[in-house]
């Protein structure tokens, strides 16, 4: 038996499940909005399409294992529990930010949530995570690390480096690859000799499982499956979630490396609408359903208003705290 | 004599051994790692007797990854291990400049204070007789400018042994540089637990006439030059600067205010260099008592040839060093 029951949801955990997914899309949206109204400096790398990934690696997890993620990182943050009204604010550099507006959408952690950050190198975060599985194993506990990363990072030394160590020091540590085909405009068959990352598993001694990852149910078994196993000490894991972003790389991205009818055989795939009917087959009403879609949007706008009237940190707060 | 100014007179390796050895016994959160530090007790023998005696969880032989593993000693640090990393050689932390740059020095400040980075990376810098150009750069240079770390270069074994105990205790990463022309070098090195600052320069031969700024092994050479001139009436100030980062501008002021002349030498090339920083403050701050140009010496703009007869002509000399004295004297 591969499965583990605590994959399995009843209809109040798939509700909030779709919740969450929607409330990242919601959220995504709002940020791409405000780019477009000029109100938001720098750039964004949204996971619109890709939530079912977030969502359901997350929620297969304890609250104490610990997350890393990468520049895609909104949805890990908010599927985690973090105030979407903080992470917001951190978005738009103010000073009620999860890091005061010192680190944005790239750089944003909170170790109360026990996220060691999103990361704006492409693999910089796979040897991190793979650095507090060490230090969990040290301390003898049955927490894992779970580190987030996009195919095109397969590609960085980092990664090579990272899961061989892993893989010698049999570390608690599960990779989840977010495989949206594509490293920014390069797509995988331009960038990368097998035709998947988790092919490269093998080549580090650890079990390496491709997954639907419009499918919420599927990645939510997989990953406590995989979890399962690091959990008890057999070493890494590395899971792979075909995905697909239905924006672009990052907020100016006009998509000309891929052609609109790829793009609309993906929006049939829609993980969230997936998750809808699912909740109809489950009985429950399109009236609540779009009631849910109505309260997140709602929340969003409040959110977004309170954010933007939010303070920004001090000459001290900018110059400040380099040294610990 | 004082009880604890006891000496004991110890290779700087063996000083840098004593320091692992001890921050081991005393911080269990304190781990090693880095390539044949192991049983091989890494290629210049610092770590020797380590691994048999505190095993291979605490003294963690990596493979030759060395992004990978100073990633590894990043996420190690924030989930509060203490990491002190070998780098073999100097010149391989190119390698690994990544984790330091973007993650080491910059996840305390960026978020927002939330996680520290106490980890060390300890690696030997500068040229040894025929090493060659990927095994001899002394590259201060490339880490004096990146915010969030700190950078210290011991110039003796005394100085090792405290400041490595400082930069593992403290919260922050520090880059440790060593010296493969120290390493066979001896000091006298007090007993006990000697923890020294790591923000402060040292007098280390106290002069009237020209202050000379040096650090790791320039700092013995240009003691040498100090000697040898002081029969010719030259009172040399030799301060080995010790903390590159930051700079203890207060020691260099106080120097450059009694002097009146400064002179920068070290290992690293002249041009960006740590030396460059050290005039730039020097004439920013002391123009008023300044008595001739402030002088640089250090290694050709060239990569570092094999050939120790073809080294000698990249690498600074005593002789470039008491050139530049005369020249600074001369005005």
């Amino acid at each position: 038996m591969t499965d583990s029951t605590d994959s399995m949801l009843d209809v109040g955990e798939l509700a909030d499940c779709f919740r969450r997914m929607l409330a990242i899309r919601i959220f995504e949206e709002a940020l791409s909005d405000l780019f477009g109204k000029n109100q938001l400096g720098g750039t964004s790398h949204f996971c619109i399409g890709q939530e079912a990934c977030a969502v359901g690696v997350v929620s297969a997890l304890r609250k104490t294992d610990w997350l890393v993620s990468n520049h895609r990182g909104h949805g890990h943050l908010l599927a985690r529990g973090l105030d979407p009204e903080r992470v917001m604010a951190e978005l738009m550099g103010r000073v009620n930010g999860y890091c005061g507006g010192r680190g944005g959408s790239q750089h944003m952690c909170s170790m109360e949530h026990c996220f060691l950050g999103t990361n704006g190198i492409t693999a910089g975060g796979i040897p991190i995570g793979t650095g507090a599985a060490l230090a969990l194993r040290q301390r003898k506990s049955d927490d894992i690390a779970v580190v987030f990363f996009g195919d095109g990072a397969g590609n960085q030394g980092a990664f090579h480096e990272a899961l061989n160590m892993a893989g010698v020091w049999k570390l608690p540590v599960l990779y989840v690859c977010e495989n949206n085909g594509y490293g920014m405009s390069n797509p995988m068959t331009g960038s990368t000799a097998v035709p998947q990352v988790s092919d490269r598993a093998a080549a580090y001694s650890m079990p390496g499982l491709v997954c639907d990852g419009m499918d919420l149910l599927e990645v939510r078994r997989r990953t406590a499956e995989l979890a399962k196993s690091v959990r008890a000490g057999k070493g890494p894991a590395l899971l792979e979630l075909m995905t697909y972003r239905y924006c672009g790389h990052s907020k100016n991205d006009p998509r000309v490396y891929r052609t609109r009818e790829e793009e609309s055989e993906w929006d049939a795939k829609d993980c969230i609408e997936r998750v809808a009917t699912a909740l109809r087959e489950a009985g429950i009403a399109d009236e609540q359903i779009d009631a849910i879609r109505a309260e997140e949007a709602e929340r969003m706008q409040i959110i977004v208003q309170r954010c933007l009237a939010a303070p920004y940190g001090d000459r001290e707060h900018a110059l400040g705290g380099v040294y610990a | 004599m004082p009880e604890n100014d006891k000496n004991q007179s110890i290779f700087y390796s063996k000083a840098i051994n004593e320091a692992l050895d001890e921050e081991l016994a005393r911080d269990p959160s304190v781990l090693l790692m880095g390539e044949d530090i192991g049983v091989y007790g890494g290629a210049f023998g610092v770590t020797k007797g380590l691994h048999e005696k505190y095993g291979a969880e605490r003294v963690l032989e990596t493979p030759i990854s060395e992004n990978g593993f100073m990633g590894v000693a990043v996420g190690a640090a924030m989930m509060g291990l203490k990491p002190v990393v070998e780098i073999m050689f100097m010149d391989f932390i190119a390698l690994a400049l990544d984790q330091i740059l973007n993650s080491a020095g910059k996840l305390h400040y960026m978020y927002n204070g939330q996680v520290n980075v106490p980890m060390v990376v300890r690696t030997p810098g500068g040229a040894k007789g025929g090493y060659g150009p990927s095994h001899s750069q002394m590259l201060s240079n490339l880490f004096v400018g990146i915010p969030g770390i700190k950078v210290v270069a011991p110039s003796t074994a005394a100085q090792a042994k405290g400041l490595l105990k400082a930069a593992i205790r403290d919260p922050n990463p520090v880059i440790f540089i060593e010296n493969k022309r120290l390493y066979p070098q001896r000091g006298d090195v007090p007993e006990g637990d000697v923890v020294l600052p790591l923000d402060k320069a040292v007098v280390a031969g106290p002069g009237e006439d020209v202050s000379v700024f040096a650090y790791s092994a320039m700092v013995p050479v240009c003691l040498a030059v100090k000697k040898a001139l002081a029969p010719h009436g030259v009172s040399m100030e030799v301060v080995d600067l010790v903390s590159l980062q930051p700079l203890d501008m207060e020691t260099i002021f106080a120097s450059v205010r009694k002097t009146g002349r400064a002179i920068c030498v070290e290992e690293a090339c002249v041009t960006g260099g740590v030396g460059a920083e050290v005039a730039a403050l020097v004439a920013g701050n002391c123009m008023d008592v300044l008595e001739a140009p402030i002088l640089r010496v250090g290694a050709k703009d060239v990569p570092i040839a094999s050939s120790i007869e073809l080294e000698k002509h990249i690498l600074p000399t005593a002789d470039d060093i008491v050139k530049a004295v005369r020249d600074c004297m001369a005005w």
